[in-house]
């Protein structure tokens, strides 16, 4: 087994147990926490396939910023612990068996496209060619993805706005 | 050992290296607060730390003694898990940016295994460092929710709050100088800057053509300042209003792990200032012709402060003093002396520039607190939102346009 390996064991492992507590555990706030392990775990996982930029980037935007918006919401909205309820019938009978199928199809599907990957290895992309490319092939998509998102920012400032009183 | 250190470069090479950072790391944090007392002391024309030891100098181990045996409190009510997650995510990010920080431009050998002067040289060190700072909101956050306490909570939201609206100004102001260097790799960062204007002016870029960064750094050190919690933007544990903010309820160790946390996160701030704006371990005296003589500063400089040391030391008020200051300033003059062997005077060069620009940069910090008033709240998130960011984003502008203008 080469490191590369077990470092790769270790961070999956580490992103589906701390996806499967995301589920399990009841305070929104250790549901939370248990979300940033799976993003750092996964950004472990891009740095693994030299990928630096992305794996940074992921911690950035996604575990430091995104996810401290979330936490700021729970703690200010001070949620507490979410009520168990035993499962209902037709969650039991319908919802478990087609969750099981969905996963195993998924499966299926990932196994096989990666089989095709793997031919294809994947090259180890600098911070340079990873702007050139957006900045050159792909800027109009790009600047596409920065106006939709500044219509978005737009159209929640718009909603949350107060209604002027005079 | 030699075919060992090549077939097991981590052991050999890569944990003496840490462990010996980590150790100064420590040490640093814990004189760095004996130092912040003492300034801010001599500031409000007090003497500060003077009884344990010599000038206080035992003053650190004296409080480090004092944590470790005060009682571990736990707050009922408090989520647990949590409670005692937040100090030590706290300290353990703050500590880890410490490894892509490089203190020297030579590298050096051990058991025949080359290596440069930091822990790790990563091509994206800059932005590790601001993922780091990224998660570090976390620790005051969960630490002020988990408390169960009323005090606690309003300091954690304050603090995220603040902390992510000052990070996009501190991202925002080095995109300057990573425009000018062409890079994210801390080193190379710091070799762009070199050479000199007219031979003798340093081309830092601070000062450096086609535009100077100074609103970057500007921008880049009060965003530091409100992003590491320091006056006058610590509002997260403003005394007045809020006991104690988000550590209120921690005691005994855990509170002094923040304690290291805010001030290791000055350490590397100061490292990252003196990186990115002031040509990091670069000797601001050009190194040929008529300048060669400032290869001995570092030795002169030593044997000063060693000899005012021993003559200050035998006329001191007790006897410990008469005994450890001289002895201090021995060591010093014994380190001068090593200095000017042969070969030793270039690698000193480096770590020596270097660590005296961040104690410099330590010092306006610790100023900093002496001397400004603090901000309201609500002007705290104004300026941050309103001023600092649209000049970060003026500041990429202009120097995107000048570098692009003068590349022809």
């Amino acid at each position: 087994m080469t490191p590369q390996i077990a470092v790769f064991l270790v961070l999956a492992a580490v992103a589906v147990a701390g996806a499967l507590n995301l589920i399990l555990q009841r305070h929104p706030i250790h549901s939370a926490l248990s979300l940033i392990v799976v993003m750092v775990a996964l950004a472990g996982l891009y740095l693994l396939q030299g990928a630096e930029f992305i794996a940074a980037v992921q911690i950035i935007v996604y575990a430091g910023a995104i996810m401290v918006l979330f936490i700021f919401v729970i703690m200010l909205l001070n949620a507490g612990e979410e009520e168990r309820e035993n499962l209902s019938r037709l969650a039991r009978f319908v919802g478990v068996p087609l969750g099981l199928v969905f996963l195993v199809e998924v499966a299926y599907w990932i196994a096989r496209a990666t089989s095709h990957m793997a031919q294809s290895s994947t090259q180890a992309v600098s911070t340079r060619e990873l702007s050139t490319l957006l900045f050159r092939e792909y800027v109009f998509p790009f600047e596409l993805t920065s106006f939709l998102i500044l219509i978005a920012i737009l159209g929640a400032l718009v909603l949350a706005r107060r209604e002027d009183s005079d | 050992m030699n075919e060992f250190a090549a077939q097991h470069p981590i052991i050999i090479v890569a944990l003496p290296k840490i462990v010996v950072v980590l150790f100064v790391l420590l040490t640093a944090l814990a004189y760095l607060t004996w130092f912040e007392r003492k300034v801010v002391a001599h500031i409000q024309a007090r003497w500060g730390p003077y009884r344990v030891g010599p000038h206080g100098l035992l003053q650190p181990l004296a409080d480090g003694l004092k944590f470790l045996f005060k009682e571990d409190i736990t707050p009922a009510g408090a989520d647990k898990f949590t409670y005692f997650l937040a100090p030590f995510l706290s300290l353990s990010l703050a500590i880890t940016s410490i490894a892509v920080i490089p203190f020297g431009p030579k590298e050096f050998t051990i058991f025949g295994q080359s290596t440069p002067l930091a822990i790790t040289n990563l091509n994206i060190g800059l932005l590790l460092l601001f993922s780091i700072t990224s998660m570090g909101v976390y620790g005051v956050a969960l630490a002020g929710w988990s408390s169960n306490s009323k005090y606690s909570l309003l300091g954690g939201l304050r603090s995220s709050a603040q902390m992510v609206s000052y990070e996009l100004t501190l991202t925002m102001s080095v995109v300057g100088v990573i425009l000018l260097a062409g890079t994210f790799n801390l080193s190379e960062i710091v070799q762009a800057q070199q050479g000199f204007y007219w031979g003798f002016v340093p081309r830092w870029n601070l000062i450096g053509a086609p535009f100077p960064q100074v609103i970057g750094f500007f921008l880049f050190f009060t965003a530091a300042v409100a992003e590491t919690n320091r006056a006058p933007f610590d509002l997260v544990e403003a005394e007045q209003e809020l006991v104690g903010g988000f550590h209120t309820e921690y005691a005994s160790f855990k509170f002094a792990m923040f304690f290291m946390a805010e001030y290791s996160s000055m350490i590397t701030v100061s490292c990252l200032a003196t990186i990115l704006f002031f040509g990091g371990w670069l000797s601001p005296f050009p190194q040929t012709g008529m300048w060669t003589w400032t290869h001995y500063i570092p030795a002169a400089a030593f044997a000063i402060a060693g000899v005012a040391l021993v003559i200050h030391g035998v006329r001191y008020l007790t006897i410990l003093g008469r005994v450890v200051l001289p002895m201090l300033g021995l060591v010093l003059c014994a380190l001068a002396v090593l200095f000017i062997r042969p070969g030793v005077p270039d690698f000193v060069q480096g770590p020596f520039w270097f660590l005296l620009k961040i104690a410099i940069v330590i010092f306006v910090y610790v100023w900093l607190r002496g001397t400004l008033p603090w901000f309201r709240y609500d002007r705290l998130m104004t300026f941050g939102w309103k001023v600092l960011l649209p000049l970060a984003i003026l500041n990429v502008v202009i120097t995107s346009l000048a570098i692009v203008l003068t590349q022809k």
